[in-house]
């Protein structure tokens, strides 16, 4: 499966086992040569072909491999489609010791590999309170009660016959990037802000079902979202929010939801933390009051240095990461990268991206992939030669408000170090002469 | 059911009957829920207490309860930090006093437990009633639901020792929780439009004269993810670093862990630890030379039961296959090998 080196120069880590510790010290020294030619040697061994070959060019060129000589696999042996083989890397993963129970834990989105905006479902990250299930969509009801001329039940039937409308959102858990707030504590983008993603959503506006109802506008102030798994989860969105761009959603990237993200209904709340998206809903109720559930009067509540707590808090400020290079990577090369991350409000829309490679001393304003749309991820790139010295990268979001992304000491001042919620501070990302990346704090 | 209650039943569901004839406006979808349907699922309780059911439970019947459906996951007295963080501790009378918690204030706090955040006692007894206990969600009456909550808030000396809790104290009860005064809602993250709190400005330019690394990954968090180089690519301009242990050749894991997760068993049951049920080796060792012990687990597994292993309920499996059962059955009494 490992190819040789076909580019002179070119540094790769070398296979376990392959070079001495001495002819390590000398590819640290930037021997170059040396390097290719005991790469030279390796691959003659391994692919038990001779050096005159290498000197003739690439193997992957010369040699016809089995997949341009044989009879490849037929139509629909897959019939639902999986990645190859070789991207079994990317996935979602648990970050060990953070919870005890894994019905009742996280899994966290691999950011460091994804392309563009959308997170492919079945990578998109995963909170539980009480465990998923793979409901039978044809026993799925949505009740609405409460402040409204008439409660009403729904089918999922009945829901999929109503007018819909495709969105795409970021969802992004509000204790994304919590393990960060004391100190450095996880390796990798996907630990430190793989509770993220993004999607197409396609289900009918909340709004069309609270006016099938006869919603009471003089009396309501507040809908309760609500689950239909053990817990239950319920969470209070205040009337604007809920009559503004909410969906009771079924749809995600042009499937039926995936069942660890709500199969067959979810609740979808652009710009707010992920909690609120309710999934498996099964009930809105509409009320004149805030309902202080669980998971916003123990959980989700943000201690301030006074001793405080806020509740209800619930957007996801303006944010940004660099996913190539992230923690945890090796640059190969010296030379052309292409710098390239996230960025999203919970606001509205990413107007600008600032990217520093000397840790905030200067910023360079970063292009901004299309489409950039309101509380969705904006993909940004930068180009940037890089020269072989220590770099520091930062990325700085602006969000279409003004508003400009703090950095940690910024945050800190006001939230104290204390809180586990809305971390959007810089993340700063330190570049070794190695090539190796890792996760560190500039202040 | 109280007369009062069947009254207004009575009425909601003439006036539900009425409200029919001006359906939806989206022709032949949806339809009006009945006051059953809507009394089967309205279960929210609010700060103010609507939605709160009528009942009542002591201190003392609270504590039964507890031991038997509560304790496993979150110890005798509440204190408990192995499932899940902590309910009870870290309140004093000067709290419950002032409705602010001391330790808060001072930053001396080693750990948050749940007496000391939440402002509102409905929020308990709502998500007691909604979501405990842990492994059969909804399955406390209102009674019990009250007498739970009543031994937690004596737990936290909230309430003495022979206090019985009811729909009609549960207001005095809200005076008395320690935090009850720490929360705010003054704050601009909650409204899309509100105002944030913390203010950057984008300089380009020389924005700072010196880089300060403030922290840094220490090298067993770097390792404590395992190995990087299989979370990432094996193509493109970067390749994930090599962390973690070594790892060990792969010896082929036993059919049987891929069983046990499929069908949920490792929720509840570790192979050599003590989860909320048994361990499967504590099992096998049970059993050691009893010969009923396979058709006794296989009706356990299919049946559910409780007693042979403390209170804490088993559910019945009926899912699950004869033939993933007797392979279940026989590789825990085997002394579950994992390879």
């Amino acid at each position: 499966m490992s190819q040789p080196p076909v580019r002179p120069g070119r540094i790769r880590r070398a296979p376990e086992g392959f070079l001495t510790p001495e002819q390590i010290g000398e590819v640290a020294a930037g021997r170059r040569d040396f390097l290719r030619n005991a790469f030279v040697a390796a691959t003659a061994v391994a692919a038990g072909s001779g050096v005159a070959r290498a000197a003739d060019g690439d193997p992957a060129i010369l040699t016809l491999p089995e997949h341009s000589t044989t009879l490849g696999r037929p139509v629909a042996e897959r019939p639902y489609g999986t990645p190859s083989q070789y991207e079994a890397g990317l996935k979602r993963r648990e970050s060990p010791g953070l919870t005890r129970v894994a019905a009742a834990s996280v899994s966290f989105a691999p950011l460091q590999g994804l392309f563009g905006i959308i997170t492919p479902s079945g990578l998109h990250f995963e909170r539980h309170h009480q465990g998923w299930h793979d409901i039978d969509p044809a026993r799925h009801r949505l009740m609405v009660n409460g402040l409204v001329k008439e409660a009403r039940v729904y089918t999922m039937d009945d829901l999929m016959r109503l007018p819909s409308v495709s969105r795409i959102h970021f969802i992004e858990c509000g204790a994304n990037t919590g393990m960060e707030w004391g100190n450095v504590a996880v390796p990798t983008v996907q630990y430190t802000h793989g509770m993220l993603s993004c999607s197409e959503f396609t289900g009918v506006p909340l709004s069309v079902l609270l006016d099938d109802c006869g919603i009471d506008m003089k009396r309501a102030k507040f809908v309760l979202a609500e689950g239909a798994d053990g817990s239950s989860m319920t969470r209070t969105i205040p009337l604007d929010r809920a009559l503004d761009d909410v969906l009771v959603a079924w749809g995600q990237n042009g499937e039926m939801l995936r069942p660890e993200n709500g199969y067959p209904l979810r609740l979808v709340v652009p710009g707010i933390q992920g909690v609120s998206w309710v999934k498996w809903l099964r009930r809105i109720e509409v009320g004149d009051q805030p309902w202080a559930a669980k998971d916003e009067a123990i959980h989700y509540i943000d201690l301030l240095p006074d001793g405080t707590h806020r509740q209800y808090t619930s957007i996801q400020e303006c944010k940004s990461v660099i996913t190539t290079p992230s923690g945890g990577q090796t640059l190969l090369d010296r030379g052309f990268h292409n710098i390239s991350g996230l960025a999203w409000s919970g606001r509205g829309k990413i107007k600008r991206v600032d990217v520093s490679t000397d840790g905030g001393k200067n910023w360079r304003t970063a292009r901004l992939e299309t489409p950039v749309l309101s509380k969705a991820l904006t993909r940004f790139n930068i180009d940037w030669v890089w020269d072989g010295s220590p770099a520091i990268l930062q990325s700085r979001a602006m969000d279409d408000t003004g508003y400009v992304q703090p950095n940690y000491a910024q945050l800190r001042e006001v939230r104290g170090t204390r809180s586990i919620y809305h971390n959007n501070a810089i993340q700063s990302w330190k570049l070794a002469e190695s090539g190796d990346v890792s996760n560190v704090q500039v202040y | 059911m109280s007369r009062f209650t069947e009254l207004a039943l009575a009425a909601a569901l003439a006036l539900s009957a009425g409200a029919t004839l001006a359906a939806g406006k989206y022709e032949g979808i949806g339809r009006s829920a009945t006051p059953a349907e809507v009394k089967a699922w309205d279960i929210d309780v609010r700060p103010d207490f609507t939605g709160l059911p009528p009942g009542s439970g002591s201190v003392d019947r609270g504590m039964e309860v507890w031991e038997s459906k509560c304790a496993s996951c979150h110890g005798t007295f509440g204190e408990s930090n192995e499932v899940f963080t902590p309910i009870v501790g870290g309140t004093t009378k000067e709290d419950i006093e002032k409705g602010r918690v001391g330790a808060y204030i001072r930053g001396d706090a080693p750990q948050r437990t749940t007496l000391m955040k939440v402002a509102t006692v409905s929020t308990l007894w709502d998500y007691i009633h909604r979501a405990m206990p842990w492994n059969a969600p909804k399955s406390l009456s209102a009674d019990d639901t009250y007498a739970v909550l009543a031994y937690i808030l004596n737990l936290g000396e909230i309430v003495p020792a022979d206090y019985v809790l009811s729909d009609k104290n549960i207001a005095e009860v809200q005076k008395r929780m320690p935090n009850r005064n720490g929360m705010t809602t003054k704050h601009g993250l909650w409204d899309v439009k509100g105002k944030p709190d913390v203010k950057n400005v984008a300089c380009m330019k020389n924005c700072k004269t010196q880089i300060t690394l403030g922290s840094s990954l220490p090298d067993y968090a770097r390792d404590a993810h395992g190995n990087l180089a299989e979370q990432n690519r094996v193509v493109g301009p970067v390749r994930g670093q090599k962390t973690g242990a070594p790892a060990a050749p792969a010896a082929k894991p036993h059919p049987a862990l891929e069983l046990m997760k499929k069908h949920g068993c490792s929720g509840c049951h570790g192979v050599g630890s003590k989860i909320l049920g048994p361990a499967f080796r504590d099992v096998a060792q049970r059993y050691k030379g009893d010969k009923s012990a396979e058709s006794g687990l296989a009706a356990r597994i299919r049946n559910g039961g409780s007693g042979a292993w403390g209170d804490v309920p088993m559910p019945p499996q009926a899912q699950v296959s004869d033939a993933d059962v007797d392979a279940l059955v026989k590789w825990i009494l085997s002394g579950s090998p994992e390879n």
